[in-house]
């Protein structure tokens, strides 16, 4: 068995198998748990009931984002506000009370280090290559970007997890996606990934846990590739996984929960073993090429609706599924859309920059690049959302802050926001927005919300000229 | 969890594509602390259409729902399973489901069953006008005519959700097991361990500006 070529993720499973079942299910190792107030809350209740402990306190980080507001968490004075939202309140009180009462390490929402989950993780250096990593929240393959198993849970597992530190899993199928070639201009991993799931289709993945691979990935940084990685999970896959390389190892070194000196090396060195061995094979492989690949967006309610910004709205009769005509038909009602339409004169009110999918440094640099001296178009609102204190920090010592409040753009604390419809950023019902998140989904951004996935570049783009705009038209000549 | 040998009654003949977890349960009732109540919310801008089964007298209270492909694809929450739950559904048919549902809904006692489209275009039809018995003993799904349809599901699903298993319990009972797989990543990848990487971590509010 040990001379059979394997692949990461068939690495990292077999590192992780405290017991395997007769019929293939195994009890897998669980290295890391992230935890936020949302789907904890009845988990710890359940340990309370049960009189069960945390097994592994040290192997679990809590921080709030998805319910808290973004707007300023301390007063002028530095006494922190209280939370209108007599809901929210409670979440995030009971997941402070919580970790308290069950001994984990928890980040306040005061704490510079808080932040998205998924952006916490790798930023604290808690996602590590070769772990796998868990959290009560389905864009946890993000963390794969690094080259960690990650996955969603549910509420049960959670519970699971903290009573027990393992899972009960049965293996998944592997699918490699190729991607090779060389990013044409204004083209950023967002689009790739859109474009993927456009090729592949919402369900495209389901069973299996991608490798994302080919020159593309390899020469993305370490932000691209958690974009591509986090919305893996909308192509229908367990997970996604990129093999960790130089360039992982090197934003991994020295964040405060990486291993320090003589781990470190030894860390390296195993991380090294783990990349897919030379002709592995995986159950399906898709490639695609760069060259094919334009700035992306979609068009729908899901989030395979995709089509290039140069594209139009399809006729619903154009597909050849029945099923998925009827679709595209009630997605188009719903999105106030008519077949035909150049997306390029759709009209945007609301633009949203954030989500664990686009709420890093990279993603306020390439957002800023393109508000830099332009304004807001007249009844736009748009909101940038770091994915953390430390992205805001960053940025405001880059002077991003100032391009985009200068350009008319409000500059938030972090959290969720407007990816989601849990705290007080929402777009209204039958409004319009250019978002970075990662679903399109019917009220995903507030009843009746209407969403248009774009990339952080893309999305400044709709800010500034009130409509959703091709990118490149604003990035100057290419050089 | 009580145990599910069997399920039958009512069906919601929906068999619509696609269904994510923002359909079964929006986001904006996720704020609950605890498991129950949620069947207010469940299929909500479903409902909103004055026509829509669910709040359809002849299937009121239907312990079926019958859907179709990718059935509870999008986010991880478990709050859908315990929407449908609330609601008295205890078996949902369709041709896929996405994973973390799948695995959300067995774990509050729901039977996930996966059949061929033919099947379940079958049973929209019947589950119109009749009800549909979802058998766990025998693997299959039948109707008042004669049909019957075979599933299969993981042995060790089907085996909880027949006695009511708690596999929280089950799995603290392999305590040898995992201590003993512990101790290994101590010795061979002491890099892994959780204490070391906390030990520089400032966590606690540092007080943001
Ligand atoms: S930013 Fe959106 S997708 Fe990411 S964790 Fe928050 S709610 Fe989920």
């Amino acid at each position: 068995m040990a001379d059979r070529p394997q692949t990461l993720y068939e690495k990292i499973w077999a590192a992780h198998v405290v017991e395997r079942r007769d019929d293939g299910t195994c009890l897998i190792y669980i290295d890391r748990h992230l935890v936020h107030e949302v789907t904890s809350p009845q988990a710890f209740e359940g340990l309370r009931v049960a009189g069960r402990r945390v097994r592994r306190p040290d192997l679990t980080l809590a921080v709030p984002d998805h319910n808290l507001p973004t707007s300023p968490r301390v007063d002028a004075a530095g006494r922190e506000l209280p939370i209108a939202d007599r809901e929210s309140a409670a979440q995030l009180d009971a997941l402070r009370r919580n970790t308290t009462e069950f001994g984990i390490d928890y980040i306040d929402a005061t704490a510079a280090a808080q932040g998205i989950v998924h952006v916490v993780g790798p930023e604290q250096g808690f996602t590590l290559p070769g772990t796998t990593l868990v959290c009560g929240d389905s864009h946890t393959s993000a963390h794969g970007a690094l080259g960690a198993l990650a996955f969603g849970i549910g509420t049960s597992e959670v519970e699971h997890v903290l009573a027990t530190q393992t899972l009960l899993l049965t293996p998944a199928k592997t699918m490699e996606i190729r991607v090779d070639g060389t990013l044409g201009f204004g083209v950023s991993a967002k689009d790739v990934i859109l474009s993927i799931i456009g090729k592949i289709g919402a369900a495209g993945g389901t069973g299996h846990v991608i490798e994302f691979t080919g020159s593309v990935i390899r020469e993305l940084s370490i932000e691209g590739r958690l974009t591509i990685a986090n919305m893996s999970i909308e192509a229908g896959a367990r997970s996604g996984l990129i093999a960790p390389d130089e360039k992982t190892f090197a934003y991994l070194k020295d964040r405060p929960m990486a291993p320090k000196g003589a781990d470190w090396d030894a860390a390296v060195a195993y991380w090294q073993t783990l990349p897919s061995d030379p002709g592995a094979v995986y159950d399906k492989v898709v490639t695609l090429d760069a060259a094919e690949i334009a700035p992306a967006l979609t068009w729908g309610t899901s989030p395979e609706d995709v089509v290039s910004i140069t594209g139009s709205v399809p006729d619903p009769q154009s597909f050849a599924d029945p099923a998925k005509r009827i679709a595209a038909q009630k997605s188009l009602d719903y999105m106030g859309l008519t077949a035909g339409t150049a997306m390029q004169d759709i009209g945007v009110d609301y633009v949203f920059i954030g989500s664990c999918t686009n709420s890093r440094i990279e993603d306020m640099r390439a957002a800023a690049a393109v508000a830099d001296g332009r304004t807001v178009a007249q009844g736009v609102r748009a909101l940038v959302v770091p994915g953390s204190g430390l992205v805001k920090r960053q940025a405001e010592a880059e002077g991003l802050d100032r391009i985009f409040l200068a350009a008319g753009f409000e500059w938030r604390e972090p959290g969720c926001s407007m990816c989601l419809a849990m705290n007080p950023d929402k777009v209204p019902p039958g409004l319009r927005c250019a978002s970075t998140s990662n679903r399109n989904f019917v009220g995903r951004q507030g009843p009746g919300a209407r969403t248009h996935l774009v990339s952080p570049a893309m999305a400044a783009a709709a800010a500034v000229t009130g409509r959703l705009s091709d990118v490149r038209d604003l990035m100057g000549t290419e050089v | 969890m009580n145990p599910v040998k069997q399920v039958s009654g009512r069906a919601y003949p929906w068999g619509a594509k696609n269904v994510d977890t923002d359909v079964i349960i929006p986001a904006h009732w996720l704020k609950t602390i605890t498991r129950t109540g949620l069947g207010k919310g469940a299929f909500e801008t479903v409902r909103a259409d004055p026509g829509n089964i669910f709040d359809d007298p002849r299937y009121a209270g239907a312990p079926v729902l019958i859907a179709g492909d990718n059935f509870g694809c999008g986010s991880s929450r478990e709050h859908a399973a315990w929407a449908l739950a609330d609601m008295g559904i205890t078996a949902v048919l369709a041709p896929s489901f996405s994973d973390i549902f799948s695995g959300n809904a067995f774990k509050n006692g729901i039977v996930a069953v996966v059949l061929p489209q033919d099947a379940i275009d079958r049973l929209v039809e019947v589950a119109k006008t009749d009800t549909v018995t979802v058998d766990l003993e025998t693997m299959t799904v039948t109707t008042p005519f004669q049909d019957r349809f075979t599933f299969a599901m993981d042995p060790f699903r089907r085996q909880c959700l027949m006695e009511g298993l708690d596999e929280i319990g089950l799995t603290l009972a392999r305590d040898t097991q995992i201590s003993k797989y512990e101790a290994g990543v101590t010795e061979h990848r002491p890099f892994m361990s959780g204490e070391r990487a906390h030990a520089s971590t400032l966590v606690d509010g540092a007080g943001r500006t």
